[in-house]
């Protein structure tokens, strides 16, 4: 068999023979081939249209989906796996899963935004009751008898009343194509009659997970691979001004060091080689200062935004502001933050002649095949991206940049390339999640509800992911010298700027910084979490200057009776009392634990899953320390499809999101990042987890499902905020709530 | 000097739904290792390997790329996260900072010395029960460390727990579940907790 890469067959000569390759090995590229089982054939090209784009079922029963949205850890290939099997009345393990390859999955868009089970979700279930009515079709005909008499189930159709008359799926149309459009005609089930979604099923990857034997991106070797590492400068913008090629050229293994404008990089044979080189090249930048200083960040977003854009109004704010007896004001702040993956970015590229294949944990397969084949000077269609599983994804991070670097290496020594990005690389170069400025005011008036509220946010972009264009991976922009715009998603910055309450008089203003030396893009929740930070803190001030209890306040503004009753359950199962009073100053510097609790609630993108927060803190005055011991979660999205991955997404947002709250800030000088490693950049340990997370997840199986991979995280921060001044009087503004923070914050409270 | 990597056959686990994908992508072949200068015999999971490395090249590089041993990963090369951690002598050790040198003679146990998805060792076991994993990408630490614990404290206090794994990082959130699974694994007594020693 030829080891060259086998873009340049056809998809059918490859499928061809997959049910033998299934159970045989070979060298590569079995990748490009043994992609179904039992001899199915799958599409030509897959469209979204077609059914055999999306699954097969092969002469051994087995199904084999291809679904476009893939496995970030979250849980979703188990999710939409039983989205397949309840529709296709076929048993679980039966199903065979393919993700994100850009030559054989459909393009469902990227793994983004909480979309996996709500968009991509619903387009598998279309797909599997197409197969389904197709395959009842195929037996009425076989079996000689109307639709209507027969029955599914384990992946059989029978004859109602009559097991003897039955047909397997496998037999029915086994390796062969439904040549079917998904017409959207075929009835889905009524969800009162699920079997398989709504249980908590256990994670299918999680043995593997567990035992070593899951294939990360970084576990993937080829034959004749080698090692590279990149060299990065101190940021980009920087320039090279000598590289000595030489300085390494002694050490063992080195192949070649690579330079690209100023790209450069070095491969090696072995991975420690490569490690070994890249820090030991001599390499000389001239880096000008272009960082504004930490303390000036603020006010560098002001004078950059030229523009302004209006979110949402109602009435008259300002007006309102100006007849209110007792106005209240607050400047919140965030810090840029990172995904910080526990795995560094990884990518192995084997880049031919004649084409190339990069396995990417990124969120987009078929989106890098374009950039990254305008880096490599080749065609979109000789490029094939296969997503394969990363470290933690949370957002755009390095996995797009790091394929980037491979593809380059790799084309540039002839042989599969794996990169990966050292600990500094990973912090330094991923894309962050950008700092945000926010300036509130408003009032209640005497009739105890919301008078005036308005809302100016400034922030960098939340959205810069690749284009055509290469000069938005990392790679292209050393090679041309400057950055390119990534794509830019102007919903993300505004994500829950505005809040859901019913307002008279609102006016909310984003301010759009567009452009800072500091790369940012979408960060888990993009500007979810530090809009509610902002809006849930507001509210909760509003409450306390106006002695109403703040869930009484927040109630008085909703209508949506998910909306309240996600609020009620977390009150009651938290045992909130409510409170008017603002809380009793600490007064002292005392080591005397202060105990607090906070609410906070958001409608995730505000049109998606509803989620209320109680967190219960203590507070050390003396010493400002936070710890969160307690924190009630209830959570609306809609149609559960497995509880316990629910379950597992919403522990995880929240815990994220006490990091971040707490310990999270990206450190800078005015040339470059200057956190680079876990003492830099530090997160949350074991020793600062909450004692319980205590979860109510309302189901509602009449409601479309919505995404549940970012939501939890957005009532976190001010959740936390409000406890801290519950629990001392002191309103902490800014992110995240250090030590320092706090007892400024408590200093403050006293005057 | 040649190394031959020896690749383990990726076996479908228990539900038999990695059909697909992973042993697909991953290389099988003899792969040529020139220039590697010193061999040294190590003992992994109750096996003597012959390998070739510089002295000082990391455990964790000679684990992964010449034995063909996943379970290490490489999270920050410093020492600070923990994803790298394996058992040296019984004790937990961080192999992206032990030169492979430093580990000749001694019994070096990996998670795949623990146990596998057939057979899983009763941590593993327990961080299924409690699907304590999100990505995964650092429940090696995770169990490396808590399989060390529980070979010297048995019934550890959950204060007990939450220190020991205090050094390792996780960041998808998965703490509560880890520990949850320390605990069961604790209380389901761990017959062979450092797996096997040779």
């Amino acid at each position: 068999m030829s080891t060259s890469p086998s873009f340049s067959r056809s998809r059918r000569e490859f499928l061809a023979d997959a049910g033998i390759l299934v159970v045989g090995f070979s060298l590569f590229p079995r990748a490009l081939r043994a992609r179904s089982s039992g001899g199915a054939e799958h599409a030509a090209a897959p469209s979204a249209d077609a059914l055999d784009s999306w699954l097969v079922i092969g002469r051994d029963d087995r199904v084999t989906v291809y679904a476009g949205k893939v496995e970030l850890g979250t849980g979703v290939s188990t999710s939409l796996r039983q989205i397949v099997a309840e529709e296709l009345d076929v048993p679980l393990e039966r199903i065979a899963w393919v993700q994100g390859d850009s030559q054989l999955t459909v393009d469902q868009g990227r793994t983004v935004g909480s979309g996996s089970v709500k968009r991509g979700g619903a387009q598998l279930r279309r797909a599997a009751a197409e197969a389904r009515q197709a395959l009842l079709e195929l037996a009425a005909e076989q079996l000689n008898v109307p639709v209507s008499r027969l029955e599914m189930a384990d992946g059989v159709v029978s004859v109602a009343g009559d097991a003897s008359r039955r047909l397997t799926y496998g037999a029915l149309i086994g390796g062969g194509r439904f040549e079917r459009t998904i017409s959207g005609r075929p009835p889905v089930k009524d969800p009162a009659a699920y079997r398989v979604v709504g249980r908590p099923i256990p994670r299918v990857e999680i043995p593997a997970k567990v035992t070593g034997k899951h294939v990360y991106v970084h576990d993937v070797r080829l034959p004749g691979m080698v090692h590279g590492r990149v060299v990065r400068p101190p940021r980009v913008g920087a320039t090279l001004e000598s590289i000595d090629e030489q300085s390494v050229a002694t050490l063992p293994g080195v192949i070649r060091v690579v330079r690209k404008g100023t790209f450069v990089g070095v491969v090696a044979e072995r991975e420690e080689q490569a490690v070994r080189a890249a820090k030991a090249v001599n390499a000389k930048w001239a880096a000008t200062p272009v960082l504004p200083d930490a303390a000036d960040l603020y006010a560098s977003f002001k004078s950059l935004a030229t523009t302004e854009r209006v979110v949402g109004a109602t009435g008259d704010a300002a007006a309102a502001l100006r007849s209110a007896s007792r106005p209240v004001r607050a400047t919140y702040r965030w810090p840029f933050q990172l995904h910080a993956s526990i795995g560094p970015s990884c990518a192995v590229a084997d880049v031919r002649g004649d084409g190339a294949t990069v396995y990417s944990a990124t969120q987009g397969a078929h989106q890098l095949v374009t950039p990254i084949a305008a880096l490599l000077g080749m065609s979109s269609d000789k490029v094939r991206v296969v997503f394969t599983e990363g470290s933690g994804c949370y957002g755009h991070n390095g996995a797009d940049d790091v394929a980037a670097d491979a593809a380059l290496l790799s084309q540039a020594v002839g042989r599969p390339v794996r990169v990966q990005w050292s600990r500094e690389d990973e912090h330094a170069w991923e894309p962050e999640g950008p700092a945000m400025l926010f300036e509130m005011a408003g009032a209640v008036g005497g009739d105890g509800t919301i008078a005036a509220w308005t809302y100016d946010a400034w922030t960098p972009t939340h959205g810069a992911r690749p284009t055509r264009d290469p000069a938005t991976l990392v790679a292209g922009t050393l090679v041309a010298g400057k950055a390119a715009a990534g794509e830019f998603f102007s919903g993300g910055g505004e994500r829950n700027a505005r809040t859901t309450y019913s307002l008279p008089n609102e006016r909310v203003t984003s301010h759009p910084v567009p452009s800072f030396p500091i790369r940012t893009s979408s960060l888990r929740g993009l500007g979810s979490p530090q809009n509610s930070f902002a809006n849930e803190s507001f509210i909760d001030e509003l409450a306390s200057a106006a002695g109403i209890d703040p869930i009484e306040l927040r109630r008085r503004h909703l209508s949506d009776p998910r909306a309240l009753a996600v609020i009620d359950a977390a009150a009651k199962r938290a045992g909130w009392t409510p409170r008017a009073k603002a809380p009793v100053r600490s007064g002292s510097a005392s080591a005397q634990i202060r105990k607090g609790r906070g609410f906070a609630y958001v409608q995730y993108d505000r049109t998606e899953a509803y989620v209320a927060a109680v967190v219960d803190v203590d507070v050390r005055p003396d010493t400002g320390s936070v710890r969160v011991r307690r924190v009630c979660v209830a959570h609306d999205c809609g149609l559960i499809v497995n509880p316990d991955g629910l379950r597992n997404q919403i522990e995880g947002n929240v815990v994220q999101a006490i990091s971040r709250t707490l310990k999270e800030a990206v450190r800078f000088d005015s040339t470059r990042v200057t956190g680079v490693d876990w003492t830099g950049y530090p997160i949350l340990r074991f020793s600062e987890i909450p004692e319980a997370i205590d979860l109510e997840l309302i189901d509602r199986p009449d409601q479309p499902s919505v995404g549940a991979g970012e939501a939890a995280t957005s009532p976190m921060p001010a959740a936390i905020a409000n406890a801290i001044f519950d629990a001392t009087g002191a309103r902490v503004r800014q992110v995240p709530f250090t030590a320092d923070r706090v007892r400024a914050a408590l200093r403050a409270s006293k005057v | 000097m040649l190394a031959r990597t020896t690749e383990l056959v990726h076996t479908c686990h228990a539900s038999s739904m990695t059909a697909v994908t992973p042993d697909d992508i991953r290389g099988e072949a003899t792969v040529l290792m020139p220039y590697a200068s010193t061999a040294l015999r190590i003992r992994v999971n109750g096996a003597d390997h012959d390998v070739s490395a510089e002295p000082d090249t990391p455990l964790l590089f000679v684990l992964r790329n010449e034995l063909s041993l996943n379970g290490p990963k490489f999270g920050c090369g410093l020492g600070q996260c923990g994803a790298c951690t394996v058992h040296i002598d019984g004790a937990p050790r961080r192999s992206c900072v032990t030169a492979v040198s430093a580990v000749a003679g001694k019994a070096i146990v990996t998670l795949e010395g623990l146990g596998t998805p057939e057979r899983p060792h009763p941590l593993q076991r327990a961080f299924i029960d409690e699907q304590a994993a999100q990505c995964g990408y650092c429940i090696n630490g995770m169990i490396m460390r808590a399989a060390a614990l529980l070979a010297s404290t048995p019934r550890p206090s959950r204060d007990a727990i939450v220190s020991a794994m205090d050094a390792n990082l996780c960041r998808c959130g998965t703490h509560m579940r880890i520990v949850r699974a320390i605990e069961r694994a604790a209380a389901g007594g761990v017959a062979s907790p450092t797996g096997r020693e040779g």
